[in-house]
């Protein structure tokens, strides 16, 4: 199973190590990056997205915003979300940005996930669901920083992005990667993507958006999905983006500590038993009792 | 488009009006993202909306709509004010220094010869002032008070900031703004191209619209160079190719008109097209009309057009008026049409004023729809609640559907909005029984034609005459027809210069339109798409998109009308020695022998550039005009009139003179003028447009499309939601004096409340691609509200401005 084209880093609920004998030379892993100023939000992404992955989400209706379907499902994994916002200098502006699955490099849903082998990550940084093992608990949603995965009300198990992880294994870039049509959605080694935003956020600040930045965030370790934003200082006017990120510290502790914690206090509790049975020893009857409660019966 | 797509890469600022570009035109909106990414460009957008256009723009000014001349206007008088243009351009290049006739006058809104009850102007005064030679008389010093230069100035001088503000509600700052970013193009290192639409064209002013922009364009010498233009973004796929091959109801093929019922002496309307040179030395390149007529006559009638009965002319239907659409709907309300043939059309949906439009259809004896989907035009007879709430027991017409196929089942060319013949082969075999348009049109045309070889008729010779050349008649295929609009040699073609060498043989493609004729030795279908399928072969098939120069010009892939030239008018790019006015952007020069370099010369190929020959060489007077003479039917300068549904009840130009209140010269029937709103009742203004995720009334019927856009929607800015109490996402009743939809209400920061003279505006906006058809939730035709009146030049419906009412529903 090691040889194949996408390697596992990690694998949840899973002690043993992955193989680890190839080294792949990847400058970061692959990263998507978003472009977000130069996204006109026409949703080729999605659509891209469901036709390669053969999904079909419901015609729902108009809730009052361009935003369709209104969240992120089991068969939408990607949607675009419109903010507006009149700004400091009294101006409009328009910020899409394109959700789905920001494929951390420390990720949460893996971490919470109880089910072995259900989320992977690979060498080169995609997170991907594999849904033949998911148990539909709904841990990796708690786990998600984002509240990015969707169980399937068909099947029960959960459903994310994954990152185009079948194109990517053969060499070709993500459907919505491919689709866009303004190239606001590019792809390629992290490095590379890094530098290309460095490029973006130059551009940006020459026409006045003096906080334009890249969406990385270090809370999860970094992401192999970026954002170059025009507000990078206020990531919140994205429809609620996330300011720093972090695996929640309940999920961190109940699968982190309280793991040793538990078995430790297991251990202990035997370590005690022993020590009791050694030294006190069993709360056994001896003749001297027997005696007594025999004298107390026939007095009776 | 002047220009093309690729060329958007090389502008330094990007004006989109009137359009919505990123939203209508995703995939070639990638060449402003590449224009800003690459080339520093600045993408300015004015819109009544902040559109998707305007979130990726770097400014937005909002404006009135239907308001764009006075805003344009006032860009005029910005420029020639900061004398902010290309002198050495406008000076050689426009008819600036040309003088008006002394009889031309313009007054209170009205210009000279203005007949009130025909609604229509004697433009006779609209003309220059001829010498004795015959040739126009010019001032090059630009002094006399009537060169075009000072009536032009004169004229717009009253297109004030203060106007602008007023009138367009777009605030003073925000105007001079866009004026001082255009103003950065009117040196010959910079560019600016404007991009626009249906924002432009759905107006009862459309075509003035679109004539004022190309006058700020003028003035910049942004017409001709690279990274400039006049760009019209084509609503359609291959609408440019409807146009082009003369579908509009009074053309030819390849922008030739059709003659009026009083044009019955042939050599006199050849005579009227073929215009003369108006100055020395011009090209005036429609004088050679008569070829292009000829040989068109020939590709039709074959054998049947001669010399003796003046290419058959005869056949030729001469127009008593117009019949365009509207025309046709009204002609159907007065039970005077009772059978229509409705093909790749959704009329009920497409069409202004939905309860005409049905009244017409319910009286027609017949319907064909030549249609892949079932559409509202195919089912306006049943009813759909309240949605489409008619009793089909009252209605008699009988409904034929034939269905076609669609795009990607069948080979041929499409046009793009840059001119481009870009052959496409079948990806698939159609469904069921459907069958080619050109197949189901072939039969229909030879069963015809039998019956009236059999039975006769009134006058069958047009139809049973048609040359019908074709291996299968019932079923002539795309490359054969393909190869008769590009045109043949009929006969062996003989050097003019040596009769005895024969430059086509008689059966051979020809090369271009320069081999055409007007003896009857050629036939070509549609003029200016001759050369596209050469004695080489299909040149709209090649893929080649090498870019040599790096400017952006893929002359192998594909072809261009005319003769490949991809940039039009790109003689102006260059100066009067030759050299072009940008070396970093060059599109042609002069090499002392003959124009060349990344595109085809627009030009005579091997005339000098100083022997006086001008860059618009369809236009006689060589130049580009200011002043439009005849050209126009409100008048040679546009000029600002309100929507036929105004909220002001007044021009705010004129506000004393009614008659000028709107388009004097644009065609009202009388029950559509009497079905129009006031503000009183209706008080809101009003605009359609289209989504990204949709096209029209078709994209409702598939599944993908309908998930990510499934439900009717209007919006509604924050201001007019308060005033109302609605909110978000709450259902609302839209209604004009025609009628009424109702949608869910999208409540948004987009729409601001504008001050116009001095009062609050409130518009509306209004998405048009539902219906009671298709897979996404069903909805109200959009059309049930817009007015039944058009352009005064394309008879295009004003779509775009009308007046409404807002309430919860």
């Amino acid at each position: 199973m090691s040889m194949q084209s996408l390697d596992i880093k990690r694998r949840s609920a899973t002690t043993t190590p992955p193989p680890g004998v190839r080294e792949p030379v990847v400058a970061g892993g692959v990263a998507k990056l978003i472009d977000v100023s130069k996204c006109i939000g026409c949703k080729a992404c999605q659509t891209a997205c469901m036709e390669w992955n053969d999904l079909r989400d419901e015609v729902g209706h108009a809730v009052g915003v361009y935003d369709n379907p209104a969240d992120l499902t089991e068969n939408s994994w990607t949607v675009m979300r419109f903010s507006e916002l009149e700004n400091e200098q009294g101006d409009l502006e328009w910020l899409i940005r394109k959700d789905g699955c920001m494929h951390c490099e420390d990720p949460g849903c893996l971490k919470a996930c109880p089910s072995p082998g259900a989320i992977v990550q690979y060498t080169n940084g995609i997170v991907d669901f594999h849904e033949e093992n998911c148990i539909g608990c709904g841990y990796c949603i708690t786990g998600c920083p984002f509240n990015v995965p969707r169980i399937s009300k068909k099947d029960h198990k959960a459903y994310k992005c994954t990152l185009c992880s079948d194109r990517v294994a053969v060499g070709q870039e993500p459907a919505c990667v491919k689709t866009c049509p303004t190239g606001a959605i590019v792809f390629g080694t992290k490095e590379d993507m890094t530098q290309h935003a460095a490029e973006r956020i130059d551009d940006l600040k020459s026409r006045g958006y003096e906080n334009a930045g890249l969406y990385d965030p270090q809370g999860v370790g970094g992401t192999h999905v970026m954002y170059v934003l025009h507000h990078a200082d206020r990531p919140g006017l994205y429809h609620g983006l996330p300011q720093d990120p972090q695996i929640s510290p309940m999920v961190a502790f109940w699968k982190g500590l309280a793991k040793p914690l538990g078995v430790a206090a297991m251990a202990l509790t035997a370590l005690a038993g022993f020590f009791h049975y050694v030294r006190v020893g069993p709360n056994e009857v001896d003749e001297e009792d027997e005696r007594k409660a025999e004298e107390e019966m026939r007095h009776d | 488009m002047t220009n093309h797509w690729v060329d958007i890469k090389n502008a330094d600022v990007v004006l989109i009006m009137g359009g919505n570009a990123a939203e209508a035109h995703p995939c070639g909106f990638k060449w402003v993202t590449e224009a800003k990414a690459h080339n520093q460009a600045k993408l300015i957008v004015v819109d009544p909306r902040f559109t998707r256009s305007a979130s990726v723009a770097d400014f937005y000014a909002p404006i009135r709509t239907g308001t764009d001349i006075i805003f344009l206007g006032g860009v005029i008088r910005y420029l020639l004010e900061k004398d902010a243009i290309q002198h050495e351009y406008v000076r050689n290049y426009t008819d600036m220094s040309f003088i008006v006739r002394e009889d031309f006058a313009f007054e209170d809104g009205l210009y000279s010869g203005y007949d009130a009850e025909k609604r229509s102007y004697d433009k006779a005064s609209w003309d220059y002032e001829r010498g004795e030679d015959g040739y126009v008389r010019t001032d090059p010093t630009l002094q006399h008070p009537r060169t075009v230069y000072q009536l032009l100035k004169r004229h717009y001088s009253r297109y004030t900031d203060e106007m602008i503000e007023r009138a367009c509600g777009t605030p003073r700052d925000k105007f001079l703004k866009v004026c001082e970013m255009l103003a950065s193009t009117a040196g010959t290192d910079r560019a600016a191209t404007i991009l626009y639409a249906l924002g432009w064209t759905q107006h009862s002013i459309g075509s003035q619209i679109i004539r004022t922009g190309a006058m700020v364009q003028l003035l910049l010498g942004n017409i001709g160079v690279a990274g400039g233009g006049m760009n019209a973004l084509r609503g359609h796929s291959n609408i440019q190719g409807l146009t082009d091959l003369g579908l509009m109801s009074n053309l030819l093929p390849g922008y030739l008109t059709l003659p009026s019922e009083a044009e019955q002496d042939y050599a006199r309307y050849i005579d009227v097209r073929a215009q003369k040179p108006l100055r020395p030395n011009q090209m005036s390149y429609w004088q050679n009309y008569g070829k292009f007529h000829v040989s068109l006559m020939k590709a039709w009638w074959g054998k049947a057009a001669t010399a003796e009965n003046n290419w058959a002319y005869d056949y030729l239907p001469k127009l008593d008026k117009l019949y365009d659409m509207l025309q046709v709907y009204e002609l159907m309300d007065q039970g005077k049409m009772t059978g229509y043939i409705c093909q790749g059309f959704n009329p009920l949906a497409a069409a202004p004023d939905k309860a005409k439009l049905l009244k017409g259809f319910s009286s027609l004896k017949f319907l064909v729809i030549m249609d892949p989907l079932v559409t509202e035009t195919s089912e306006f007879w049943r009813n759909f609640g309240e949605y489409n709430d008619v009793d089909p027991a009252q209605i008699q017409t009988e409904v034929f559907r034939l269905p076609t196929t669609c795009f990607a089942e069948e080979e041929g060319a499409l046009v793009n909005s840059g001119r481009w013949l870009q052959w496409h082969w079948k990806g698939t075999e159609p469904p069921g029984e459907a069958r080619s348009d050109i197949e189901i049109m072939a039969q229909l045309h030879w069963r015809l034609r039998e019956l009236y070889r059999k039975e006769g008729g009134a006058y069958p010779d047009p139809i049973v005459n048609l040359d019908w050349p074709y291996s299968n008649p019932e079923n002539p295929t795309a490359a054969e027809l393909a190869k008769e609009y590009s045109g043949r040699a009929v006969a062996d073609l003989a050097d003019p210069k040596d009769p005895s060498k024969v430059t086509r043989r008689a059966g051979e493609q020809l090369a271009g339109f320069a081999e055409l004729r007007d003896d009857g030795s050629t036939a070509s279908g549609c003029w200016i798409y001759c050369g596209s399928w050469g004695p080489a072969g299909n040149l709209m098939a090649r893929r080649d998109n090498a870019d040599p120069t790096g400017v952006g010009q893929t002359l192998n892939w594909a072809w261009a009308w005319p003769a490949n030239r991809r940039v039009l008018y790109n003689r102006a790019s260059c100066d009067l020695q030759g050299r072009p006015f940008n070396p970093r952007r060059s599109l042609i020069s002069w090499n002392g022998k003959a124009w060349g370099g990344a595109d085809i010369p627009d030009f005579k190929a091997d005339e000098a550039p100083d022997a006086g020959m001008g860059p618009f060489i369809m236009n006689p007077e060589g130049v580009a005009r200011f002043f439009a003479r005849a050209g126009m039917a409100e008048g040679p300068f546009p000029e600002h009139y309100e929507p036929f549904e105004t909220p002001l009840g007044y021009n705010p130009l004129y506000p004393k003179a009614q008659a000028a209140t709107s388009n004097p010269a644009a065609r009202v029937f009388k029950n559509d003028l009497a079905a129009m709103g006031k503000v009183d009742k209706f008080p809101y203004v009003a605009t359609t447009y289209r989504l990204t995720e949709h096209f029209h009334y078709w994209t409702k019927h598939v599944l993908l499309n309908a998930i990510v856009q499934p439900q009717q929607f209007v919006e509604i800015g924050e201001g007019l939601a308060q005033q109302l109490g609605i909110a978000n996402g709450a259902m609302v009743k839209v209604s004009s004096n025609r009628g009424y939809i109702k949608a869910v209400a999208v409540v948004t920061k987009r729409i601001r409340t504008l001050t116009v003279e001095g009062k609050p505006l409130h518009q509306v906006g209004i998405p048009i691609h539902w219906g009671f058809v298709g897979v996404a939730k069903p909805g109200f035709l959009a059309n049930t509200l817009t007015p039944f009146v058009g352009d005064g030049n394309s008879q295009t419906p004003e779509f775009k401005s009308f007046l409404v009412n807002v309430e919860k529903a």
